[in-house]
Formats: structure tokens, sequence, C-alpha cells
């Protein structure tokens, strides 16, 4: 068990992280694709800024907001809550670097939408609320589906960030990346290269299912929307 | 049953200034393409909002920029028929037509209402359709149930014809006049084609670059047009600035047409500010001699042809040889171009004076 343990932290990481950045990444996509207010290139840069930043950049940045010796991380160290190298940092790390990718495909995918479509549905009285899940979420199904599998897949690799603020505790941090890493480091190059090889599978393994499921969705969608 | 609406938005290049009331009828926005007049509907459905200015509907405010009011779109109960019908691509037309539907409508009504609508639109079999599996009439009937399964108070149409081909369009248009007709209250048609504004609507409003520039009844508007816009966007292929010569003391008027050259005698008093005169090109007569002192002599200049009809274009002057101006234009059928082909030039042709068209441009 121990041994694979890297294994179940990605896996469980990577999980927590899409699912966070699925819900997050298309709400905030669907504010963002509508808001036309003067902040606009502000936030929409911050929000893609985790994407271009280097990872150990983001890292730093994310120590400065929850480390220890700061406001927020204090705040919560008063609480008796720690985040600073346990397993919700791995988690917050993946998130955080994921989330551009999801935020950049569904503002795309958003923006595709015909307006006119949108505004039908609020002619017939339906709240903003029911236009998102039932008019707006289907149709940009296609890129919602494609920004989740690349999160994902950003998430299950995750590293730079995730050392920084989450460090390497076997058991409890070490993802797969990260144990490749030290195990380069300490010269076990046939370990790494079971981890190299395990993480070659799950991502082709994702990214090959969630293609044939996309396509499926794709057809659904686009033979609709032909006209 | 009433719509108010005095509003005005400045938009790129000119200010809209919409000023009217519509009844319980169908009436008729016509203006160029970009003259504002989809920016008006948009404004009474709440997609886009005016500067200024209120919009009243059965004596609801839906917008009053001095009183902050402005309802949101879903709160104003107003259908709207977008030009490409904005049918949500992924429903069936059931579910599309059910779309506005409450949800605190038990089940088994809602099914009842959607088949009604159904039935009503001749849609039947049609159900678990998808839009893109449906014609362009078919899915125009789908918008226009979806439109009014909610029941609302107007109904805006955003140039429903303009993607259909001719054919099409007139069999539609047809039908969508019976739709409205039994819709019973009012409804805006909005168009940039004179022939489908003349035959859905009874009264129609003339906008040109933003402002209103004409408005009434459709035969008033279509036989004399009071302004040189309207002149032009009804289809009058002939206008000449005139000036107002004198009167003849037998009561006539000499009118000076000044870009043809000629000069028009009426029978009876004509009022000092005309500016422009206009003759629709087939209401020339052509006659065999000159004795009305309405009868010119005319050049053909060139000739056109379309499918049933000749177009020939006049001149009052015997033209130079690669002198392609012309006065006026002449529209014919072709068996009368036949017969006047072998007339020896020049032709003798009369503007009938009761045929003509006077503006008083301010």
């Amino acid at each position: 068990m121990s041994e694979l343990s890297p294994l179940w932290i990605s896996i469980k990481t990577t999980f927590a992280a899409t699912i966070i950045v699925f819900f997050i990444g298309i709400t905030s996509a669907w504010f963002m694709a509508s808001y036309k207010g003067r902040a606009r290139g502000v936030i929409d840069g911050i929000l893609t800024l985790p994407m271009v930043l280097p990872p150990t950049v983001v890292g730093f940045i994310l120590l400065l907001i929850i480390g220890k010796n700061f406001p927020l991380g204090k705040l919560l160290d008063g609480f008796g809550i720690t985040i600073i190298f346990t397993w919700f940092a791995t988690v917050i790390a993946a998130t955080v670097v994921a989330f551009p990718l999801m935020y950049r495909t569904c503002v795309g995918a958003f923006r595709q939408i015909d307006i006119n479509v949108l505004n039908a549905a609020r002619t017939l009285g339906a709240s903003e609320w029911r236009i998102f899940w039932k008019v707006a979420v289907p149709l940009a199904w296609p890129g919602i589906a494609a920004g989740t599998v690349l999160s994902f897949a950003r998430a299950l690799g995750e590293f730079g960030a995730t050392m920084m603020i989450a460090g390497s505790i076997p058991g409890i941090t070490e993802t797969i990346p990260v144990a490749i890493y030290f195990a380069v480091i300490a010269g076990e190059t046939g370990n790494a290269f079971k981890w190299v090889i395990l993480i070659f599978i799950i991502s082709l393994t994702v990214m090959v299912a969630s293609d044939k499921w996309a396509e499926k969705q794709m057809f659904l969608v686009s033979s609709a929307r032909r006209k | 049953m009433s719509l108010v609406v005095n509003i005005t938005k400045k938009l790129s290049g000119f200010e809209l200034k919409a000023n009217f009331k519509a009844g319980n009828d169908i009436l008729g926005f016509l203006g160029a393409s970009g003259s504002g007049k989809s920016m008006t509907l948009r404004c009474i459905a709440g997609i886009e909002t005016p500067d200024t200015g209120k919009i009243v509907l059965n004596g609801r405010v839906l917008f009053d920029s001095e009183n902050k009011i402005n309802i949101p779109i879903r709160e104003r109960n107003v259908g709207f028929l977008f030009q490409n019908y904005a049918l949500f691509p992924n429903m069936t037309v059931e579910q599309n037509i059910g779309f506005g539907l409450s949800k605190n409508i038990p089940k088994t009504q809602r099914d009842n209402i959607i088949k009604k609508k159904i039935v009503d639109f001749r849609l039947s079999g049609m159900q678990k359709r998808y839009p893109y599996q449906l014609s362009g009439g078919q899915q125009q009937r789908v918008a226009l149930a979806r439109a009014l399964v909610v029941d609302p108070e107007i109904i805006l149409l955003d140039e429903p014809f303009s993607a259909l081909d001719e054919h099409l369009r007139n069999n539609m248009m047809t039908q969508l006049k019976e739709d409205l007709l039994e819709f019973k209250k009012t409804s805006i048609f909005v168009t940039h084609n004179i022939e489908e504004a003349y035959q859905l609507c009874n009264d129609i409003i003339i906008i040109d670059e933003g402002s209103i520039d004409a408005a009434g009844n459709k035969d008033v508007i279509f036989n004399t047009p009071p302004t040189l816009y309207a002149t032009k966007l009804t289809g009058c292929k002939n206008i000449s600035k005139a000036k107002k010569i004198g009167n003849s003391i037998s009561g006539n008027t000499v009118i000076d047409a000044i870009d043809w050259g000629c000069s028009i005698t009426f029978d009876y008093v004509i009022e000092e500010n005309i500016t422009d005169i206009g003759i629709r090109a087939h209401y020339l007569e052509l006659k065999d001699d000159d004795y009305d002192v309405n009868t010119f002599n005319c050049w053909i200049v060139s000739t056109g042809e379309t499918l049933f009809r000749t177009k020939v274009y006049l001149k009052f002057s015997e033209s130079t040889a690669n002198d392609k101006d012309y006065h006026i234009l002449w529209d014919i059928s072709k068996e009368e171009w036949d017969l006047v082909k072998t007339k020896p030039l020049p032709l003798k042709i009369r503007i009938n004076p009761d045929k003509i068209i006077q503006i008083n441009e301010k």
C-alpha cells in the first residue's frame, strides 16, 4: 500500500481538484463571458495568470496567502487549521494551476453561443439560473468537457507549486510527479521509470476515454446546432 | 391594449428617437438596414436599454429613465421573434415550446397546452424533432408557438423573413398573418421590405437614421408618401426637384421639374412650398399625339429586361451617342414593350398630374 501511495494521492488530488475547478471554472467563465465592466481585462488577466506564471511563482504566492507566517495562515492557525504541508495543500496547488485551462476554454465556449438564443430564453421569463443550466451549459458542453479534460491532465501533472506548499511527505503529500523527482534525485531510475509508465497510462486512458465520450457529446450538440 | 414608446438612444452615427403608439393591430416598422428599427424593438423587449424616455405597455411602465424604472426582460411579458428564430438547438420542438411555461403548472396541464400549440401551429408529428431537422417555415412556427405559449402582451417580429427564399417567403407571410390576427393584441413587425410591410400590416411607420420619417395607414403612406425618404422607400423611381412657377388665371398651377427639364401643369392650385415631385415608373402613359400639355417628347436612352417587365430609360431631350444619363424610368410589361419598340422616336409620354407624388420637405 505505502509503495503505491503516490498513485492514490495523485488520483485523489486530481479528482478533487478537477471537481472544484469544474464548478468554479464554469461559473466564473459564465460571469466573465457576459461581463462588460471596466475591470474586464484585469480580472481576465488575474484568472489566467496561473497558467503563464512559473509554478514556483504560483507556489510562492500561495505560500504568502496560506503560510503560517502570513495573515490568513495565522488566522486559520488560530482556529487550529493548518493547510500548508497537508493533503489539502496538494489539492489547492493542483486547483490553482488547473483553473485557467478550464476558465479559458469555458469562456470561449460560452461566447460562441448565439446571444439571441439566450435573449429568447429571457423573453420567455426564464431566470438567469435556469438559462445557465438549461441553455448555456448544454450548448457550451463540448467546450466544458474539453476544459475539464485539460484541467484533469494539468492537475495530474502538477509539480512545482505542490513542492512549494505541500512538500513531499510520503503517504500524505507525495504525488506521482513529486515521487518521480525524488526517485531520480536518489538515483532510483527503475523506481522513477515505474511512476513514469504509470502516469503515462493514466493520462493516455483519460484522454482517449474523454475523446470518445466528447465525440458522442459533440455529435449531439453540434447536430442540434446545425442549421 | 396599447404600447406607448418615447425613447432616445445614442447609436454610432446617429441618435435613435422613437416616439409612437401602437394599438391592437399589426404595426409595420419599415426602414433601411441600420436605421434603428431593430434597436427600437430590442429596447421594447428590454434587450437593449434606451438612454432616455419611457416605454409603457398596457398601462404598465416597462422603462422610465426619469424614475429609474427598467423592468428586466423576463418580467416584461413580451414575445420576441428573432431574425434567425433563436430556437434552443439542444431541445426538441416540444421542449422549445414548453420552455416558457411556469414550473408551477401541473405536468398534465403543461402537456395539454403544448399539444394544443403543436396542433395550432401545424407541427403535429414533429414533437420529438430538433430544430436542425425542421425547415425554415417549421422553425418559424415553433418560434412563434414558443413565444405565444406564455401569453405575451405584445409580439415583436424582427425581420422574420429575411433569411428565406422568395417562394417560401410568400407562403409563410400568409400563414404568419393568420397567426398574428389570431393573436388579437399588438404586434410590431420590422422589415426593410416594402412588399412584406404592405401585405402584413395596416399601419406603417417609416424610420430613417433613427427618426420617424412618416407614419400612418399603409395606403396613405404608399399612395401619397409625405416625405422624400418615404417616397424613395416605397419604391418610387422617378423623383425630381420641383419649383412652383405660378398660377394661371384658370386656376392651374405650373410646376417646374428641375431635374427633368420640363414643366407640369396641374388643373388645381398647389401649395407654394413644394420641393420635389415624383411619379412611379409604371404610371407613365404612352400617347399618340402631344396635344395634352403634360405630354412630352421622349427619347429612349437604354432598356433593361427583367423576368416579366422591361425598364425603359427615357430622356426629355435627344441624347448624344455616348450619353447614358436618363431623366425618367418607365416600367412596362414585355408585351407593351414589343409595341413601343416599333414606334418612331420621339415617344409621346404623358405624365399624369393626378399620379404625381407631391413632397414638401422641410
